[in-house]
Formats: C-alpha cells, sequence, structure tokens
C-alpha cells in the first residue's frame, strides 16, 4: 500500500519537477516555444481523448473547436481589447454552447456516422471561418493578438513566463481529467463507451452522457486554441482545419488513447520528433500516416498500453517471486 | 427553358461523377460497415495517373483511363490486404482511423510527388455538341456515357456473377456468408478492388474538367458520404439516385439562387438526413 503512493508520488512529481525546471535546464528560448505550443495542443488532446477514449466516439470536428476557441480569444483581445483573462472564459462558454448545439444534431447519430456528421461539422467550420473575412481576416487569418495580460505581479510577456502559464493550465486540464475519470460521471462515461444498451440498462442516460462528454471536448479544444492564439500572436484557418484533427489524433493514438498520460506523452513526443525532423517536413503526412496503421493495429492501447503492460508484467513477477 | 436544359446536362455529367464515387463507396461499407475514409484519395489517385500518363506517358485518353482503372484496383485491393483484414473483429472506431492514416499516407505521398499545386490535364476530346439549343463539350458526354457504362457493368456483375452474389451476400450478412461457403476475405479484397476501379474511372473521367491536386478527393468524399448516407448506406440503387438528385441541386441552386449557396447544400443535406431520418431515405428494411 504505502510503495503504491511512493510509486504514484514518484510518476506524478519527476515529470512535474522537470517541466518545472525544464526551460533552466535547456536554457534554449527555441525549444522552450516548441514546449509551449505541446504543452497547449495537448490540452486539445485531453479533450479529444475525453470523446474518444472514455466515450468512444471519434469527433473529426476536435480542431473546429479548437480554432473557434482560438479565434474567439483573438477576435476579442485584437479587435475589441478585451482582456485575455476575459476572453478566454468567454471563448471557453462560447464554444461549449456550440459544442452544445452542434451535439444535440451530431449525438442523434453514433460510430460511423458520428464520425462523418463531425467530419463534415470540422469543414463546415474551416469553410465560415474563411468567408467571413471582415470577422476572422479571411484565409490571411488573425495577426497582432497581444499576449496575455499581467495578473497582478505577474507578467506573461517573457517566454519563460508563458511556458509556465501553459504548464499551469496544461496541470489544471490533466487534473480536471482526472478527477473527471475518478468520479462516478466519469464511470458512466466508460460504461457508456463499454456498452450502451447495458449502460441504459442499469439507468444511466447514455444520451446526456455522450452530450456532456461532447461538451467537455469542445471546452478542452478552445482553451488549447485560446492559449495558443494568445502565445503565438497569430491564427490562421489551419489551425482549426480538419488535418489538425488528423494530427491530433496521431498524437493521442501514439500516446495511448484512454489513458491519463497518453495524450501529454504522444503530443510532446511527435511535437518533438516533428520539430527535430523539420528538413523531412514535406514528408509528414507520408510518415505519420502509416505509424497511425501501425500503431491502431498492432499497438491500440499506444505508448501508454504498452508501458502498461510492461509494467503489469514487470510486478506481476514480482509478486511470483 | 435554354438555360434549364444547359444546366441539366450539366448537372447529370457532375451526377455521374458523384455517382461513381458513391458507389465504391457504398460497396465498401456494404462488407466492411466502415466509412472509408480514403476513398477519396483513390479518386485523386485516379486523376493523377491520367495526367501522368497524358502529359509525361503519352498513349491515348482510352488507355489513360484503362491503366488508371488497372493501377487503382490493386492499390484499393491492396487497402484491404495490408490495413483492413488486421482490423477484423476490432472496434470501427479502429478501421476509421486506420483509414485516416490511408487518406493522409496517399495525399501526403501525392504532395511529395506532385507538390501542392494546381494541374491542369490536357483536354483530349475539346469539341462541343450544340443540340436544341445547349451546348455539351464532348468530354461531358464521355462523362455521361462512361458512367451508365460503368454502372451497367457493375450491374451485371453484382446481379449475374458468383463473384458479385457473393459481393451482395456478404454486405447482407457476413457470418451467413461465411456459414454457406463463401471466402469472405477474397470478397472483401475484390469489393475492394471494384471499389478503387469506380474511383478510378470518376477521377480519370473528370481530371481533364478540372484541375488536379492531392486533396482534390477531400471535397469530393464528403458529398459522397452525403449521398450515401441519403440513399442508405450499403445501398445500390441509393447511391445511384443520390448522386444525380445532389448534383442537379448543386447545379440548379447555384444557377438559380447563388453560386455559394450550392456548396451549402450537401452539408444542409446531412444535417437534415441525420437529423430526421439517420438510416436514410432508401433504407432497406435490413
Amino acid at each position: 500500500m504505502g510503495s503504491a503512493h511512493v510509486r504514484r508520488a514518484v510518476a506524478l512529481g519527476v515529470p512535474l519537477v522537470l517541466a518545472i525546471l525544464f526551460p533552466l535546464l535547456v536554457n534554449n528560448p527555441y525549444l522552450v516555444s516548441v514546449a509551449v505550443s505541446a504543452y497547449v495542443t495537448a490540452i486539445a488532446v485531453y479533450g479529444l481523448n475525453v470523446m474518444l477514449g472514455y466515450t468512444g466516439q471519434l469527433s473529426l470536428a476536435h480542431a473546429g473547436f479548437y480554432g473557434i476557441g482560438g479565434y474567439t480569444v483573438g477576435i476579442l483581445t485584437s479587435d475589441y481589447g478585451f482582456s485575455f483573462w476575459l476572453a478566454l472564459p468567454i471563448a471557453l462558454a462560447f464554444t461549449s454552447l456550440l459544442g452544445h448545439l452542434i451535439g444535440l444534431a451530431a449525438l442523434r447519430t453514433r460510430h460511423d456516422y458520428f464520425a462523418i456528421f463531425t467530419l463534415a461539422v470540422g469543414v463546415m467550420i474551416v469553410i465560415v471561418i474563411e468567408r467571413w473575412e471582415s470577422l476572422t481576416g479571411g484565409t490571411d487569418g488573425l495577426i497582432g493578438i497581444p499576449a496575455p495580460g499581467s495578473i497582478g505581479p505577474l507578467s506573461f510577456t517573457s517566454l519563460n513566463s508563458q511556458y509556465y502559464l501553459a504548464l499551469a493550465f496544461l496541470v489544471f486540464t490533466i487534473y480536471v481529467v482526472w478527477s473527471l475519470m475518478h468520479s462516478l460521471v466519469g464511470r458512466t462515461f466508460l460504461a457508456v463507451r463499454n456498452s450502451e444498451e447495458l449502460a441504459r440498462a442499469v439507468g444511466i442516460d447514455a444520451g446526456r452522457t455522450h452530450q456532456l462528454s461532447f461538451v467537455i471536448s469542445a471546452a478542452l479544444a478552445a482553451l488549447g486554441g485560446g492559449l495558443y492564439a494568445a502565445f503565438s500572436g497569430s491564427i490562421g484557418p489551419d489551425v482549426g482545419d480538419v488535418p489538425m484533427t488528423f494530427n491530433m489524433l496521431v498524437y493521442l493514438m501514439i500516446g495511448g488513447v484512454a489513458s491519463l498520460p497518453g495524450p501529454l506523452v504522444g503530443t510532446i513526443l511527435i511535437m518533438g520528433l516533428m520539430q527535430a525532423l523539420q528538413a523531412f517536413q514535406e514528408y509528414t503526412l507520408m510518415i505519420l500516416g502509416p505509424i497511425l496503421i501501425l500503431v491502431v493495429v498492432f499497438f491500440p492501447g499506444g505508448l501508454a498500453g504498452q508501458g502498461k503492460v510492461l509494467f503489469e508484467r514487470l510486478t506481476r513477477r514480482e509478486a511470483d517471486q | 427553358m435554354t438555360l434549364f436544359a444547359q444546366q441539366f446536362v450539366n448537372g447529370i455529367a457532375l451526377g455521374s461523377v458523384y455517382a461513381l464515387v458513391a458507389l465504391g463507396l457504398t460497396l465498401v461499407y456494404g462488407v466492411l460497415k466502415v466509412p472509408n475514409f480514403a476513398h477519396g484519395a483513390l479518386y485523386m489517385a485516379g486523376a493523377y495517373v491520367v495526367y501522368v500518363m497524358l502529359t509525361a506517358v503519352g498513349g491515348s485518353y482510352a488507355l489513360a483511363i484503362a491503366v488508371a482503372v488497372v493501377v487503382i484496383a490493386v492499390m484499393g485491393a491492396a487497402m484491404e490486404f495490408v490495413v483492413f483484414r488486421r482490423l477484423e473483429g476490432k472496434s470501427s472506431v479502429h478501421a476509421m482511423i486506420a483509414a485516416l492514416g490511408v487518406l493522409f499516407f496517399l495525399e501526403g505521398t501525392a504532395d511529395v510527388i506532385w507538390g501542392p499545386d494546381f494541374r491542369p490535364v490536357p483536354t483530349p476530346l475539346d469539341g462541343v455538341v450544340t443540340a436544341f439549343g445547349i451546348n455539351i463539350t464532348e468530354q461531358r458526354i464521355l462523362v455521361i456515357v462512361a458512367a451508365i457504362v460503368a454502372m451497367a457493368g457493375l450491374y451485371f456483375l453484382l446481379k449475374r456473377t458468383l463473384v458479385g452474389m457473393s459481393i451482395e451476400a456478404m454486405a447482407q450478412d457476413r457470418e451467413g456468408a461465411l456459414l454457406v461457403g463463401i471466402d469472405t476475405r477474397r470478397v472483401a479484397l475484390i469489393t475492394f478492388a471494384i471499389s478503387g476501379a469506380l474511383a478510378a474511372i470518376a477521377g480519370a473521367l473528370i481530371a481533364p474538367l478540372v484541375l488536379v491536386f492531392p486533396t482534390m478527393g477531400a471535397v469530393i468524399i464528403l458529398k459522397a458520404f452525403v449521398i450515401v448516407i441519403l440513399g442508405g448506406m450499403g445501398s445500390v440503387p441509393g447511391a445511384i439516385l443520390g448522386g444525380y438528385l445532389l448534383a442537379l441541386a448543386e447545379t440548379m441552386a447555384g444557377t438559380y439562387v447563388a453560386f455559394a449557396f450550392s456548396e451549402l447544400i450537401a452539408f444542409a443535406l446531412l444535417v437534415l438526413v441525420l437529423v430526421f431520418r439517420p438510416t436514410g431515405l432508401f433504407q432497406k428494411g435490413v
């Protein structure tokens, strides 16, 4: 019992300490900025994991919600002079509401129909972003989005301070998802994923469960998107486009779907690799496509799943001895 | 009236291409029970084969179409053999994600080979036929006629040959088909090859009328999904009828309402059908 607690403390504490020390250890602004974008993306990937991993539905509109969150923050702060700290909650609320409305229609379907429907939604979101030029800047996108304003003595203009802000939001996201999955609500998610009929039979409102999961997933996407807009200072339609959903799906599947560390591990690993191999950028899709297929066919649990298998094998051997 | 007739013919030509793409999608859905997101990439690949044949290799347009059909049919079969066969019995989410992997691999490969540029394909049939006051390019006549021939061929295959009947049997009941001795893996392989061939015909026919680029399949695949959902997933007549209807609706809306509006019709239909009748308008009682 005690050793399990120690193990958990180590599993949580070591990565957190490393993450806190990271900017000091590497002392390289480029690597820190890569980490910032990985953290921000990972927040959205956690949202995808809630929907795909915990309730079992593939939403291909996910990057659309990421884009809507980003554009809402961008438009409110740069065009209307809102504070980032007011714009971000508005973006979350607006995207959640939109997610709720889209969910009302989309969640009349499941599985393959749901994936097709959300794919169409994802394409429509990009079309609206590209056509509504007066609001979104069309295909050029928005530039000059201000960085998050100061809170008391804390200012977020330097790269390192933005890093810690992104880290704080990431930790918050992981905590929210963790508490969700350890609550009764989280268990209804899994019940609905494993068998909707069975879940209904024990009195779970499957429709409402899916709806809640979809809204949470959209809200996390918006949180990531809003942070992305404020940190990068600009946003374009491709941020909300379907290939972006594909990227997030690759991070999630490689890291490990339906696991807590999976989204973070996959996002950091693949985004880091893509930065390291920038010379091969044009081959990205050509390489990631087959990798995604290999993961789905041979390692559907991703790295986190493999790690768990390995861990269990080791501990079982310990117990046998 | 002339304008209407003119646009009607154009709509039928467009509908021929939609129907061919939707047919391949619906056939594969029938045996796999999974939407093949990579299907639009086969259509794109078919168009590129014609582009390469007409610009680099040489030879007639008919030869280019034939080569495209063979190459893409093999690609379709390879997709089944390499990827989807291994996902038998796993949840449909896995197969959908794998299909996305195939889609991005094919688009990425086309992008590496030919770059993201829009490429024009030389028009082999550039004549214009005028009848009853309407002008039709020869290419559009070919599109309409070739599509009808392809559909007739498919109908013959499905209804009159053992292979075709096995495909239909498998679409109706996979286990039942296995029980009566149908080699379901072989049938799945053949179905993917046929589906690829149909996508290739569509891509080969449209190539001289449009520009060829790596993501050209993205828009048409969405429309094919709308058609297939509208016609009932797995339904062959539904795909044909749906293809012509959607194209006619788009062409007429573009002519009489506004061009921007025509693009939204497919999405609006999708929303309406999924909200009010998720099993499709012509779904058989299977």
